[in-house]
């Protein structure tokens, strides 16, 4: 780990590490009460991930989480309580009952979506909120997470195939922790590594120690601004390991013993606090504060949430249909004239400009339009290969490919890409 | 119904003009789709739409249902009002998954409403064999949380699509492919509306009442003119939207003639007829003095050579017949 940070940004990655974990070990001693509802899903050992790339994020991006992200969901500013309310299925929760675990959003303030058990389905999803942020001028950047797992489904290559096609502002974190459900990465996917599914999309990607949380924070934060600058959807392998099976009920015997022990030992939070102490960033005072902060703030919101009443049982019955405007308040808004997107501004000769033939035999770009007005001057773009970023420092490999996506050419000639 | 002073068009142009209209009046409609931009749609349906409204708001898609459904989805809960495109309709179940799962419990579950339209045109009748001639709406009207339109006419078809792109739930739109150039009617020159879940009476009649949507509305209206030449009046409903359905209409009518006749296109087991004869038997059972008759499609998937196509689908005779039968109770 390399010292490139803030102060303050050390110790925020880490107090939201250490806020993952203990939510996800009070959630425990929960779900031993029967106080959960259904199944319990741990991220124990991915913290850094789930903390890393959530905080390369602005307020006002958005993100989308999966079953084992709580812990973007606490960066982003979910309280503790709101997630234990949904995995105890609480009339105060967010979704009043209506669903559980990590599945609830909030369009308006924190522009969370609401992930649903289907693999992959946010992939489009966020392509669309990327699009939607980039025509209404907001130069937001999307970000939501898939498992190994998860990069078999369709419709991660359907999405990711239109968010690159696109251009869109988005930031897919493939969090590979070698497991889905019983069966081995190997079992799934047979390439070494996930991050090499960019290539086929031509965007670029990067791979990642996902236990090493500075290394992941820089990476998304990289990212993060690249999409934001235009340059199209990025991929970020973030290798880990999950140390519980796929679920409380679950005791994952068909992991190795050694495997576990191995990544045991690379504990995010012991490695963290390790290079924290040793950059005198934190001491033992420090730690026992962030302890007793912690504590403090976990024992308030859990008896909140256990003090909260189910749901009356005929509120099943309401809010199938948005009914009025009460329960539509999302209205678009416009950080650019919208004299741009309405004619006669926007009117266009319906054509296509093919580079090399016709009116684009000299242009070698601009055919293809992803929502900059401008004509791009620059088609400088970046290669497709992974850039793998352990413990601080970068390792980029070329590939004799070229980016194939070159012809998009959509980054606005002010915002240089940044390599 | 319409106005004097409106004009005839076709029924794809209503669809075009709806289209057009509504995203020249609200800068949040957005047009995504195969084909949809330069090419204006396999139908034609969007000609003309991306050179005024530009690059931007006009989005042609890669071959990905999928993608094009959620996208949309996530464009609404931007605050936009995508209109997706499904270049046949058939091609819906590729983004089964994305529409039932994603887009239609989002309200439910997390107070999210995702103001979306997805059409596309649908129906044979036109020899487009087994997977370009489908009527998938029930897999739909069997998912709560969605809106379900399938029109029969130009002034409906242009009022429920603007009505749709104003609702704030997703609304799936049923163009039938048949109808687009036969179908000619008035609509008015004016912005107009027509409300979703609302069905209408186009014949009246003391007999007996025949209940259809899209297509076969023209084959029942057929049949009914040749009934009526035998002396059975039938009062011929025209139900618009399938979800939320509008029992209000079929009872009102049923109690009046004390015969039902469901005519749909869509396969028999498990289509709307169904539904209504569970709704009759449940509030109208009293009403009835003869069974509820169905002509259906048969439970077959669509098959292609002609003969069988046309063998396969419900016309005005096999309408005529099951309701002489039925006129004898």
């Amino acid at each position: 780990m390399k010292k490139e940070l803030t102060r303050q940004q050390y110790l925020d990655l880490y107090y939201y590490m250490r806020l993952n974990r203990a939510v996800e070990d009070t959630m425990v001693k929960l779900f031993r009460q029967n106080k959960i509802v259904g199944g319990l899903y741990s991220s124990l050992g991915q913290e850094a991930i789930s903390v890393g790339t959530a905080y390369a994020l602005e307020k006002k991006d958005w993100l989308a989480p999966m079953i084992r992200n709580i812990g973007a969901l606490l960066v982003k500013g979910v309280p503790p309580r709101d997630v234990f309310m949904q995995h105890m299925a609480k009339y105060d929760s967010p979704t009043k009952g209506k669903d559980g675990t990590s599945h609830f959003g909030d369009l308006e303030k924190l522009h969370i979506v609401s992930p649903i058990s289907m693999l992959g389905d946010l992939i489009p999803v966020m392509t669309g909120v990327a699009m939607a942020g980039r025509y209404l001028g907001q130069n937001i950047v999307t970000m939501t997470w898939i498992g190994d797992g998860g990069s078999s489904t369709g419709v991660f290559h359907e999405g990711l195939n239109f968010a690159a096609t696109q251009k869109a502002p988005f930031v897919l974190i493939l969090e590979n922790n070698l497991w889905a459900y019983s069966t081995p990465v190997k079992r799934q996917v047979p390439l070494e590594n996930l991050a090499d599914r960019a290539k086929a999309y031509g965007i670029s990607s990067y791979i990642v120690d996902g236990n090493d949380v500075v290394a992941v924070y820089s990476t998304a934060r990289e990212a993060v601004e690249r999409a934001r600058a235009g340059e199209g959807p990025i991929l970020i392998e973030a290798k880990s390991f999950r140390r519980l099976g796929h679920a409380q009920h679950d005791p994952a015997e068909y992991v190795p013993k050694e495997m576990r022990a191995y990544w045991e030992g690379r504990d995010p939070i012991a490695l963290y606090e390790k290079f924290l102490m040793g950059e005198r960033l934190l001491d033992t005072k420090g730690k026992k504060d962030v302890d007793e902060k912690i504590e403090t703030l976990l024992a308030a919101e859990r008896e909140f949430a256990e003090n909260s009443p189910m749901p009356p049982p005929e509120f099943a019955e309401t809010g199938v249909y948005c009914t009025g405007d009460e329960c539509h308040k999302i209205r678009p808004k416009w950080e650019r004239p919208i004299s741009e997107v309405t004619p006669p501004k926007s009117s266009v000769k319906p054509v296509w400009t093919v580079e090399g033939f016709g009116s684009g035999k000299s242009a070698a770009s601009t055919a293809i339009h992803f929502g900059d007005t401008k004509a791009a001057l620059e088609t400088e773009t970046s290669d497709t290969d992974a850039t793998t970023k352990t413990n601080g420092s970068k390792r980029a490999a070329k590939s004799p490919a070229k980016n194939s996506a070159k012809a998009g050419a959509a980054s606005r000639a002010t915002r240089k890409v940044k390599r | 119904m319409a106005e004097a002073n409106g004009t005839q068009i076709t029924f794809l142009e209503a669809i075009r003009q709806a289209m057009f209209e509504e995203m020249e009046r609200d800068p949040a409609v957005v047009l995504l789709g195969e084909d949809v931009g330069v090419y204006g749609g396999a139908f034609k349906t969007s000609e003309g739409l991306l050179e005024r409204f530009g690059w931007e708001r006009v989005i042609d898609t890669p071959i990905s249902e999928s993608a094009i459904i959620g996208a949309a989805c996530g464009m609404s809960y931007a605050g936009l009002r995508p209109i997706a495109e499904l270049q046949f309709i058939d091609f819906i179940v590729c983004a089964f998954n994305q529409i039932t799962n994603f887009v239609a419990k989002g309200h439910y579950l997390w107070n999210a409403p995702a103001p979306m339209v997805m059409r596309g045109p649908s129906g044979g009748g036109v020899h487009g064999g087994p997977f370009h001639s489908a009527n998938p709406e029930m897999y739909f009207v069997h998912t709560p949380g969605l809106k379900v339109i399938y029109p029969s006419t130009p002034y409906d078809a242009k009022g429920l699509l603007k009505a749709a792109v104003r609702d704030n739930n997703p609304v799936l739109f049923f163009e039938h492919k048949f109808l687009y150039r036969r179908i000619r009617g008035e609509v008015p020159a004016e912005d107009y509306t027509v409300p979703i879940g609302k069905a209408t009476v186009r014949r009246e009649g003391q007999h007996l009442t025949i209940i259809s949507y899209a297509a076969m509305m023209h084959t029942s209206l057929e049949a009914a003119d040749a009934l009526a030449k035998e002396g059975i009046e039938a009062e011929v409903i025209d139900l618009r939207t399938l979800l939320p359905l509008d029992e209000e209409t079929i009872l009102q009518s049923v109690r009046k003639t004390n015969r039902c006749l469901v005519v749909h296109e869509d396969t028999k087991t498990g289509g709307i007829a169904g539904e209504i004869a569970a709704i009759l038997c449940e509030k109208a059972f009293g009403d009835l003095d003869g069974p509820l008759m169905r002509v259906t499609a048969l439970d077959t998937p669509v098959p292609y050579s002609p003969p069988l196509e046309e063998y396969f689908l419900p016309n005005a005779k096999k309408v005529f017949d099951a309701a002489k039968e039925l006129a004898r109770y």
